[in-house]
C-alpha cells in the first residue's frame, strides 16, 4: 500500500521535472542574455573572438539547441548538473553547500512561524470577536500586505543599526572563518534573517487556524462536548487542539514554496550566504547551469514538502488510517477544509 | 435581561429590542460599510495615480542644499544622498507599480478566464490538461520562477513586466475551473439543454454569468501580488533600471545607508507601499463580500 504510493508519487515527480526541466532549458534558449558575454564579465573588453570562440567551445554553445538539451539532460539523469559560471565549482556542490546554509534558515523559521500563527489563530478562535481577535486579524492581514523585505529591512534598522543587538549581514562574523565559527556567533547571524521570514510566513497560518478553530467550536460535537460539562483547557486540548493541527500541518507544508521565495529576499537584505542569494547572483550574472540546477532542485524540495504534509496528514488523522475507512474519512476531510 | 424583557415586549406588543451584536451585522449597516471602504480604498488609489503624474518631474529633480535631510514638514518623507524629495519619489515610484500591477494583474486574470472557460467548455481532456499546467506552474517556488523569466525575458523593465504579467494566473484558473465545472455539471444547464438552447446560449448565459463576478474580484485582488513581485523584483536587481523611481529601487538603495542612520529612505516608502497594498485589497475583498455575500458570513 505504502511503496505503491511512493511508487506513484516518484512517478509523478519524475514527470514534473521532465517538464520543469524542457520548460526552463526553453526560457533559458529564449534569453537574449549572451553566455559568454555572462561568463567573461567586466573582462569582455580584453577578450578577443578567438578567446570567445574557445570559451563558446568549452560550453558546447555552438551546438543546435535541440543537441545541447540531450546533453544536458543526459547528463543531469545521471546527477551531473553542470559546473557554475560564477563559483567555478559543480552546480550539486553549490547547490548542497548553499542549501545547508538555507536550511537552518528557513527550519527555524518554519518551525517558529507556525508554532507563532497555530497559537495565534487559535487565540482568535478562542477571544472570537473580542479586541484580541480583531488584533489579531488586523496584524496578520497588515502583515500579509507586507513586503518581505521591507521587513528585513526595518528589522535590520531597529535592531542591527539602531540597538546593536544583531550583526548587520552575513553568516559568520566578518574575517572570521566560516568552518570554525562557533554555535553561538551562527545562531546571532541567523537570528534576523530567521525573524523576517517567520514575520512573512505567521499572517496565513494564524487566518487559517482561526477560521478551522471557530468552525469547529461551532460545531455539534463540541456543543455535545459542552452539554456533557467539559469546558476550559480540557475542552481546548481534546477537542479543538488536535482538530485544528492537521489542517495547519498540511498548510505549513504547503507553504515552502513561498518560504523559499521569502528566503531569496532576507538572505539579500541581511547578506546571508544561502542558496537564495545564490539564486538571485545566478540570476543577475546569467549564470544558466547554476540557474536550471536550482530550478529543478527547488521543484523537489516543493514537492518533498507536499509529500511530508500529506504524510503527517495521514499519520495525524485516523480517519484516514484505516484503507477500509479511507473514502469516508477522505469526504470528511474536505468537509472540514471548506 | 434580553430575553426577559423581549418576553415582556411581546407581551405588550413592542417589537424585541435587537441586540448590539444584531445590529452591528445588519445587511444594510454591513452593506453600507462595504461601499464606503470601497469608495475610499478607490480615491486614495486615484489620488496617489494623480500625485504621482503630477510630480514626476519634481521627484527627479536634486538639490544638493539638501541632501539627506529627516523627514520634516517641506519634505514630510525627507530628502535622499542627492537631495531629492523622497515623497516625491515614492509617490512616482507607486503610481509606477500601480501602472504595471494593472496590466500585470489584467493579463493573468484573462488567462485564467481563458484557461477556466476552456477547460470548463471543451470536454475533460482540456479539463485534466488544465489541471496540469496548474500543477506545473506551482511546482516551482513563485519567486524562482519570476527570476527565470525575468532573465529569458531579458531582465530590465520589459523582464520584469512580462515575469508578472504571466505566472499569476493559476490560483485564479483553478477558482474559476472549479466554478465552471459546477455550473456545468447544474440541474439548471442540464434544465437549459433539453429545452433545446445551445452550448454557446449556456456558455453566454449561465457559464459566463457566473465567471464574471469571480473573475472581477480576482482580478483585483490578483492586484497587490503583482505589485509586491515587481517591487521583489526590481529590489533584487532583477527588475526596473536602477534609474527608475521604482519602490523596489528606492528600497534597494535605501538599504546603502541604513547603517549612516538613513532611517526614513527605507521605513517611509516601504510603508507607503503597504498601504496601497493594503488599500487595494480591501477593496478587492468588499468586493467580494458584494459579488458574493456567503464569504462574508463566519
Amino acid at each position: 500500500m505504502l511503496a505503491g504510493r511512493l511508487a506513484g508519487r516518484a512517478a509523478r515527480l519524475a514527470v514534473l521535472l521532465a517538464a520543469v526541466a524542457v520548460a526552463c532549458f526553453a526560457l533559458m534558449e529564449a534569453s537574449p542574455v549572451d553566455p559568454v558575454d555572462a561568463y567573461v564579465g567586466a573582462e569582455a573588453a580584453r577578450i578577443g573572438p578567438e578567446q570567445r570562440a574557445l570559451i563558446a567551445e568549452r560550453f558546447g554553445l555552438d551546438d543546435p539547441p535541440l543537441v545541447r538539451f540531450g546533453l544536458w539532460a543526459g547528463r543531469v539523469v545521471r546527477g551531473d548538473l553542470g559546473t557554475s559560471m560564477i563559483f567555478n565549482a559543480p552546480v550539486t556542490q553549490v547547490i548542497a553547500s548553499r542549501f545547508a546554509a538555507s536550511l537552518a534558515l528557513m527550519a527555524s523559521a518554519w518551525l517558529l512561524s507556525g508554532a507563532l500563527g497555530f497559537g495565534l489563530g487559535i487565540l482568535a478562535a478562542l477571544t472570537r470577536r473580542s479586541a484580541l481577535d480583531r488584533a489579531i486579524r488586523v496584524g496578520a492581514y497588515t502583515l500579509a500586505s507586507a513586503p518581505t523585505f521591507w521587513v528585513g529591512l526595518l528589522l535590520l534598522t531597529v535592531f542591527a543599526v539602531t540597538l546593536g543587538w544583531a550583526p548587520v549581514c552575513c553568516a559568520t562574523d566578518i574575517g572570521s572563518d566560516p568552518a570554525t565559527a562557533s554555535l553561538g556567533e551562527r545562531l546571532r547571524h541567523l537570528a534576523l534573517p530567521a525573524a523576517t521570514l517567520s514575520i512573512a510566513g505567521v499572517a496565513p497560518i494564524a487566518l487559517h487556524t482561526r477560521a478551522q478553530a471557530v468552525s469547529i467550536l461551532d460545531s455539534d460535537f463540541v456543543t455535545f462536548a459542552r452539554a456533557q460539562g467539559e469546558r476550559g483547557g480540557g475542552l481546548v486540548r481534546h477537542r479543538v487542539l488536535r482538530n485544528a493541527a492537521v489542517p495547519a500541518v498540511l498548510l505549513q507544508f504547503a507553504s515552502l514554496s513561498e518560504l523559499f521565495g521569502g528566503s531569496v529576499l532576507a538572505e539579500t537584505v541581511f547578506s546571508y550566504p544561502g542558496l537564495g542569494q545564490a539564486t538571485v547572483q545566478a540570476g543577475l550574472r546569467g549564470d544558466v547551469p547554476l540557474l536550471l540546477g536550482i530550478a529543478l532542485f527547488t521543484t523537489v524540495f516543493v514537492f518533498t514538502g507536499n509529500l511530508l504534509g500529506d504524510t503527517t496528514h495521514h499519520l495525524l488523522d485516523p480517519r484516514l488510517r484505516s484503507t477500509s475507512r479511507r473514502r469516508a474519512g477522505r469526504s470528511r476531510a474536505v468537509e472540514v477544509h471548506t | 435581561m434580553s430575553a426577559a424583557s423581549d418576553a415582556l415586549g411581546r407581551l405588550r406588543g413592542n417589537p424585541p429590542q435587537p441586540v448590539a451584536t444584531e445590529i452591528a451585522h445588519r445587511p444594510l449597516d454591513r452593506r453600507r460599510r462595504t461601499l464606503v471602504q470601497i469608495g475610499a480604498g478607490t480615491a486614495l488609489i486615484a489620488a496617489i495615480v494623480v500625485a504621482g503624474t503630477v510630480l514626476s518631474a519634481s521627484a527627479e529633480l536634486t538639490d544638493l542644499t539638501a541632501r539627506r535631510l529627516p523627514p520634516s514638514l517641506a519634505h514630510p518623507f525627507g530628502t535622499d544622498w542627492l537631495g531629492r524629495d523622497m515623497l516625491a519619489r515614492t509617490l512616482v515610484g507607486l503610481r509606477l507599480s500601480l501602472a504595471i500591477g494593472t496590466l500585470a494583474a489584467t493579463v493573468s486574470a484573462v488567462i485564467a478566464l481563458l484557461l477556466a472557460a476552456a477547460a470548463g467548455a471543451l470536454g475533460r481532456r482540456v479539463d485534466t490538461a488544465v489541471s496540469w499546467l496548474v500543477d506545473l506552474f506551482l511546482a516551482i517556488p513563485h519567486l524562482v520562477l519570476l527570476i527565470l523569466i525575468a532573465f529569458a525575458a531579458g531582465r530590465g523593465a520589459r523582464g520584469v513586466i512580462i515575469a508578472v504579467a504571466v505566472t499569476h494566473w493559476p490560483s485564479l484558473t483553478r477558482l474559476l475551473r472549479g466554478e465552471a465545472r459546477r455550473v456545468a455539471a447544474s440541474d439548471y444547464v442540464a434544465v437549459a439543454q433539453r429545452l433545446g438552447h445551445g452550448g454557446w446560449w449556456v456558455a453566454r448565459r449561465h457559464l459566463l454569468a457566473h465567471l464574471v463576478p469571480h473573475f472581477t474580484v480576482g482580478l483585483v485582488l490578483l492586484f497587490p501580488h503583482a505589485i509586491l513581485h515587481e517591487a521583489a523584483l526590481s529590489f533584487l536587481g532583477l527588475g526596473l533600471s536602477p534609474h527608475a523611481p521604482a519602490i523596489g529601487i528606492i528600497l534597494s538603495d535605501a538599504m546603502r545607508y541604513l547603517s549612516a542612520g538613513a532611517w526614513w529612505l527605507a521605513v517611509l516608502p516601504g510603508l507607503a507601499l503597504l498601504t496601497v497594498v493594503k488599500a487595494v485589497d480591501t477593496v478587492g475583498e468588499n468586493l467580494r463580500a458584494l459579488a458574493d455575500p456567503h464569504s462574508v458570513h463566519e
